[in-house]
Order: structure tokens, then sequence, then C-alpha cells
């Protein structure tokens, strides 16, 4: 038994130790918002924080989430209302939608720790997640837009 | 008790005033979900925040009003329903109108819909949902007249993405997201070269991974059954499989490439010819000549493939994310000896479709089918993205010899254009409708039906079977022809000594929707202007899908050969637009994915093997090499063209032709070579 927790609630999963955390998240505690894009870290689809850091979960071993507060999409608001969220919305950014899950998580973990980020920093933080429909200019947009909003300065 | 009335077999209306949209068209995200549903509002006059979509089922009444079949492609969702949603929602609206006429004992004529309800001149008023049992009642009216495009209130207004909110919150059903009771999960080793047959594989290893159910042979390959996904993947592993790989097992890039320039060099069938050009170019006054070539690309949805089927005795439920509904319950129930009625289709949200899932083959349908019946309980089939980038149905790799004859002023006078490639159509249901005796036209449009007027014109084909499994890659054979097209006017042009704008131009007088938005992009990019050190500007434009698009994109070379692309001005005619909002993010969209193909995307074959597995080395566009995009829509009344594709077409022709600006070197070749573009 590995004994994990996730968005606050503590799970035990029988699973042999070198299991990706990401297929213990969708299939064993059945959070699919959580997606797997390419297995070897490249895409960014199955991105979740551990303990604030955004991690890619296709390539972590689920021994590794152990004692650690691990957060994925369906945890990052109760119901779509942080500011990430809210901010991709306003800017219309999602087209398919597979990506964002990851590409929300890497955003929001960006703006905990940089809450004014640059464009380049934006570049670097947000490197690692892929959009095949090409949204990453709204991408862009929403982070600004989301960092204004957290620096009080509203609506751009 | 919140029962819901259908009105027809589009909408219907729920005593909560919601009103559920069945859409027949899949969502893979160039916005079908948000795009038809404002068809329909606009006519029924309800309010798109009270609308749900909900997935069509295969049924006659919901094929594709050309097609005849159930499927989205081509860009023409909007082609398609244009009409039938505005007039289904029409015919609704007028049922409620009635049905609350007859309520109030008032003239029909003295009764209005406005936002979600009927009013009466009085001022009464009921909701639609106060209605929707009694307007389910009334009689279908008939033909009800469609509004004017002036008076169109949604239609054409910038709308937000119905979709967004269960996206962003993780909250959004695609097909690998689907569970159902007793559900075991698939993993399939397929053959490492195409056509190759097992020979022998080792079940007793792969089942003794803790987790693994089952290990079945099938036609494609071998299915490691599991209870989840990650004992599948590593009860595949240990199969220990030998194959006897077939013919193929020697294919190679390099050969092929010798083979089609080979063939270039020969006359292929015609696909178009006009005036006399062997004249044409036995009297030039001066020859540009060109070979082009295009490789094979994967579609690489996020979403690798999959595919859910509960297979009982009575019938066969199917959960994927398909382009082609239709075809795939049909082929489903051939491989099941069942009547295609007995197959049902539930179509999820694709993660991205290009034109992968949307396979006349059916081939991750069948093979998952194949999988439950040898089985015998419900079953998810898994693609790894390993198994998405090697498993075939690329966009065919064609090799182009392009020749054009000028005049002593100058003057494009002939035009030669040699295709080499697969056939697309070939052995499948569409062969028929669109291959017009030897040419599949998907080989061939966007070259042999150029609009740039010259007088003597020969385009030919030759079609070689290769073996590997070709299929429609976003914007189809127009991925190639306006590469090759574009990038080789851009030579004329120069050969001509004259701007290649004004060039194109002159060669356009009769074709004023390609004029206008090579105008309106040379405009905005303010053409011919100085920009900063080391960059330069290139320009293309393109019919496809019966949308025009003109993009100019401003490029730069490092000296390293490495290719920047800093912005695009992206000018587009698609005739009437329904949602300008859906046009900017396809033609940005568009723009990433033709980019992401012109800067790294190629498969290549080596001892009969893809190279490529994954995205270390099939690499997409990042985020901080997207250029700046900005869409510039022609106001329209033409019929709507289609957006999902078009935007795809030019780009690489236009970098490219920045790339000859910038450095002085033509790229003939694709994928850009950083090694052909570095200073030395």
């Amino acid at each position: 038994m590995i004994s994990i927790k996730v968005n606050g609630k503590a799970y035990e999963v029988e699973v042999p130790p070198s299991t990706p955390l990401l297929w213990v998240i969708r299939e064993h505690l059945g959070l699919t918002g959580t997606k797997y894009g390419c297995g070897i870290s490249r895409c960014g689809a199955c991105t979740v924080h551990a303990d604030g850091e955004a991690i890619r979960s296709c390539v972590t071993p689920v021994s590794r989430a152990v004692g650690k507060e691990i957060v994925t999409i369906e945890g990052l608001s109760a119901d779509g209302g942080h500011l990430v969220q809210q901010a991709w919305i306003a800017e219309d950014v999602v087209q398919c939608g597979y990506c964002h899950s990851g590409q929300i998580m890497s955003a929001a973990a960006l703006l905990a720790k940089n809450p004014k980020p640059s464009d380049a920093d934006i570049d670097r933080a947000m490197a690692g997640n892929l959009c095949r429909c090409g949204t990453y200019q709204r991408i862009r947009r929403a982070i600004h837009r989301a960092a204004d909003i957290m620096a009080g300065g509203g609506e751009r | 008790m919140n029962d819901s009335f259908a009105l027809n077999p589009f909408i219907r209306i729920a005593r909560d005033n919601s009103v559920t949209i069945v859409v027949n068209k899949s969502e893979m995200g160039q916005g079908v979900y948000t795009s038809l549903p404002m068809l329909v509002a606009e006519e029924l006059e309800c309010e798109l925040t009270s609308v749900r979509v909900e997935p069509a089922p295969v049924e006659p009444v919901y094929s594709h009003t050309i097609f005849g079949i159930q499927a989205t492609g081509g860009s023409t969702s909007i082609l398609s329903e244009w009409e039938r949603m505005r007039r289904v929602g029409a015919e609704a609206r007028e049922m409620l109108v009635i049905a609350a006429a007859d309520t109030w004992k008032v003239a029909r004529a003295s009764c209005r819909a406005e936002k979600g309800a009927v009013v009466h001149e009085s001022g009464r008023r009921l909701t639609y949902g106060e209605l929707a049992e009694k307007a389910s009642a009334v009689p279908p009216p008939g033909e009800v007249p469609l509004k004017e495009p002036g008076a169109f209130k949604i239609i054409g207004t910038p709308t937000r993405r119905l979709d967004a909110a269960g996206k962003v919150a993780g909250k959004a059903t695609f097909g690998i997201d689907v569970t159902i009771p007793g559900m075991l999960t698939a993993v399939i080793a397929r053959p490492p070269v195409f056509g190759a047959k097992m020979k022998s594989f080792n079940a007793e290893k792969a089942r003794a991974v803790p987790g693994v159910r089952e290990v079945v042979e099938i036609e494609s390959g071998v299915a490691v059954v599991a209870d989840t996904f990650w004992p599948a993947n590593v009860g595949r592993r240990a199969l220990e499989i030998t194959w006897d790989e077939g013919p193929l097992a020697s294919l190679s890039t390099a050969a092929m490439r010798e083979q089609y320039a080979g063939l270039a060099r020969t006359p292929g069938d015609v696909a178009r010819r006009e005036g006399d050009p062997e004249k044409a170019f036995s009297g030039a006054a001066r020859l540009v000549e060109a070979e082009y070539e295009v490789p094979y690309l994967a579609h690489a949805p996020m979403e690798p493939l999959n595919c859910v089927v509960d297979l009982r005795e009575e019938g066969c439920e199917i959960w994927t994310g398909t382009q082609l509904q239709g075809p795939d319950r049909d082929a489903a129930a051939r491989v099941l000896g069942f009547a295609p009625e007995q197959v049902k289709i539930h179509t999820t949200l694709l993660g991205g479709g290009f034109g992968r899932r949307g396979n006349p083959h059916s081939d991750f349908v069948v093979e998952a089918v194949r999988v439950a019946k040898a089985v015998g309980k419900p079953v998810k089939v898994v693609w790894t993205r390993e198994d998405d980038t090697k498993g075939g149905y690329y966009r065919p790799m064609l090799c182009d010899r392009m020749a054009a004859a000028l005049d002593g002023g100058g003057t494009l006078v002939g035009w030669r254009h040699t295709i080499v490639g697969q056939s697309i159509l070939k052995g499948t249901l569409f062969e028929q409708a669109l291959a017009q005796g030897k040419i599949d036209q998907t080989s061939v449009e966007g070259a042999a039906d150029t609009p740039y007027e010259i007088p003597h014109i020969l385009v030919d084909l030759h079609t070689v079977d290769t073996g590997v499994p070709v299929l429609w890659w976003r914007s189809v054979g127009h991925s190639h022809t306006a590469f090759v097209m574009e990038s080789f006017m851009d030579e004329v042009a120069h050969g001509a000594g004259l701007d290649p704008y004004r060039f194109r131009r002159g060669l356009l007088a009769a074709h004023p929707r390609h004029r206008g938005v090579l105008d309106l992009a040379a405009e905005k990019a303010v053409w011919g202007t100085p920009l900063p050190e080391g960059r330069a500007r290139g320009l293309a434009v393109h019919k496809s899908f019966e949308s025009f698009i003109a993009q100019v994109a401003e490029v730069s070379v490092d000296p390293a050969g490495k290719v920047r692309v800093h912005r695009v001005v992206c000018a587009v005619d698609c005739g009437q637009v329904v949602n300008p909002a859906t046009i900017e993010a396809q033609m940005e969209g568009a723009v990433v994915m033709g980019l992401s193909a012109a800067l790294y995307g190629a498969i290549t074959f080596e001892n009969g093997r893809v190279k490529q597995g994954n995205f270390n080395d099939y690499p997409l566009l990042a985020i901080g090499e997207m250029p700046l995009v900005e869409v510039h829509i022609v106001p329209s009344r033409e019929p709507p063209g289609g957006i999902g594709e078009p935007g795809c077409a030019p780009i690489a022709a236009a970098v490219a032709n920045g790339i000859y600006a910038a450095t002085g070197k033509r790229v003939r070749r694709l994928p850009f070579r950083p090694e052909e573009l570095k200073q030395v």
C-alpha cells in the first residue's frame, strides 16, 4: 500500500512504487483532468503540483509523491474559479483543451512564485507545455491578465 | 422535474429553459460546439448562456449535408450546417410562438420571440421552458423564412467558446477519460515495419506482470490487456515478439527521395493542360526551374488515439473521439457481423484531430473492437505517443519538379509542374467521389487549379505506392501545394526581377478575392517598408476550402541557421463570418501547426522503421517560438468557407520567402535545415 495525499485528501493505492503518479491519479483516483500526452516529460499535459512545484506526473514514480501535497487541476479551485482559470476563459484560450490542465497548472505555479512575470519568464516557465492547437499567444495574454488582476490592477 | 421536450432532432428544451442542441460535428478545438449553437440561437432567439451541447448519435438525420455520411472534416462544418442549423432554429421558434399564441388564444402575428421567451403585444410572456411541452406537439411548420444577414445579432459577433469552463476545470471528457464498468485497458504491440507479420511472442512473460489479465493476438498485433494502463504498458515490453518483416523491411527515406526525384523528371498523368506548354517553353526568353520536396508528417494530436468498446451479444457501444462516426460505426458492424444499427457510437471531445481521427480505414476503432471481441470484456485501447507517431496514416511525402517560362518582357507565359506522391484516397470510400480518372484531387489541389493567369500550363502527377499508410493532414493537399506553388512563384517573381507582391497581383487580375486578401495583408504588414536589421518579409497567398488567405511573415535567421518568425500578418476572406473569435483562433493555431511542420516536422524511414517516436524527435513549436499573429478579416456576404485548415497551407511558403529575402537562400525542402541556412 502506498499512501499519497492529493487535493488535500489521503488515498491508499496498491500499485508498484514505480508506477507513474499520472496513471495513479487518472486510473486509481479517477481524477482524469490530468492528461497523458507523451510519457517522457516532453509535453507537460500531465503537470501537477507537488508541494507547490510544477512537476511532470508522467515520469514521477508514485513513491516520490509520498509525503508531498499533490494538487491536480481538480484541486486548483473548487469550481474553475482560480484566477488563472478565469483568465483562461476571459482570453478565450482553449481550443481542443487537452493540454490546458497542464498549461494552467504550470502557469499557476509560475505566478505563485513570480507574480509579475515578463514575456521571457513566461517563455521559460511554459517551455515544456506544448499545445498542438497553437494557443500560445492567448496563453501568454492570459498569464499577463492573471498577473495584472493579482497585482490589483484590475482588467487590462 | 426537469423534463425536456424535443422540437426536432437538433433541439430539446427543458422546463428550466435550458436549450440542448444536438451537434452532429465533432469538437476537436475548431469551435463547432460554439459556432453551430450560434447558428441555432440566431433563429431560435435564445441566449447562448442557456445552451447545452450534446453530441449527436449516428443517424441519417445527422449526416453531413454534402458528404451524406456522419463526418467532420474538410473544413466544411459551417458549410454543411449553415443553412440547416438556422432552419431548425427557426422552425423550433415558430413552434414555440404557435404554442404561445394558442395558449393565449391570440393571433400568431401578435406574438414574437425574444431571449428565450415568447412575448405578446399585451406584454404577456411565456418562457421557452414553459412552452416546450406544448410546442413539442405542434406540427412542424414547414419552411420558415430565415433572417437577412443584416438582422443577425449573434452570427458575426465575436463569441467566446461555450466549452471553455469544463476544459479549464479539467472536467471535460475526452475519449481517453472514459471509464465504463468492468473495463480493462489494452495496449497493442504493432509491427515495427508496415505490413510485417507476427511470428512469435511470449505471452507468459507479459501475463506474469501483476495486473495483466489477457494477452491476445489480433490482426494488427498483440494486445496486452490489464486492469489499468500501466501494467498493460509494462506487460507489452515483456512480449519478446519476433516479426516477419515482409517487403517493406528495407524501406528508407533516402531511397524514396531518389525514386521520387527520378519520376519527377518523367511525364505523369495529366491533371491540367492548357494552351501549348511545349511551345511556350521552347520559345521562352528565360527559364526558372526548381525541385521541391516535403516529408511525411504525423498529426500528433495532444490526446493520443484511444477507443472504448463495450461489446455485448445484442450490440456494441463505442466511446471515442472520432471525425468519422458513420464509417466507423459501419466498419465496427462489419467486423462484428452486426447490423449498423446495433453499433452505437458516443462521440467524446477530441484532444485534437487534424485529420488523424477521421480515418476512412477506421483503424483505431476496428482494432479496439477486435480486442473487445477477443477478450469478451469492455476494453479501452490506449495508444502511447510512440504508437501514435510510428503508427502511420501520415501526410504523404511528395516531390515536385517546377518550371516557369518567361518571355522577353518578363511576363510569365508557361508553367510546368510535375508532382510525385501517394494517393490519400486510393482504397477508401472517398475514392470515387474525389478522384477523377487517375488523378487523386488531394494530390494536386492547390496546384492544378492555380488561379494565376498563365496562358500555357501543364500539371501532371505520378501516383506511387510505397506501402506507407497515408491520410489527410490539416489542409490536406494544400499543406504541400501551397508551399511549393507560393515558394516557386516567389522564385519566378525574383527571376522576372519584380516585387513578389506586385508580381502576384498582376497575375490575379480576374481573382478579386485572392487580390483582396493579398492587398489587405500587404497593407497591414506595410509591405515594402524597412524592418529592423536582419529581418525580412515573405508573402504567400492561397485559396483552400473555399477560403482565401494571405500571410506576410517577418523572419530572421541567426548565424547558426535557426529560423525565427517574429510576426505573421494574416488576411482571411472566408465569406460570411459566423464567429470572428473562432476565425482568429483558427488562424493562430493553423499558423502554429504549419510552423511546427516547416521548422521541425519530418517522419522518416530507415530499415523499414519510422525513426521518430515522441516529441523529442518530432518536435512541436513551443511558446517561446510563437510569432505575434495578427488576423484581419475581409467583410463578406459570400457563402461561408472553411476556417479550420486554410490558415495552415501558406505559412511555410511565407516564411521560406522571408528566409530568401533575409539571406538570399532558397528553401526547397521541408523542414528548414539550419545547416543549409547557417552563415559560413
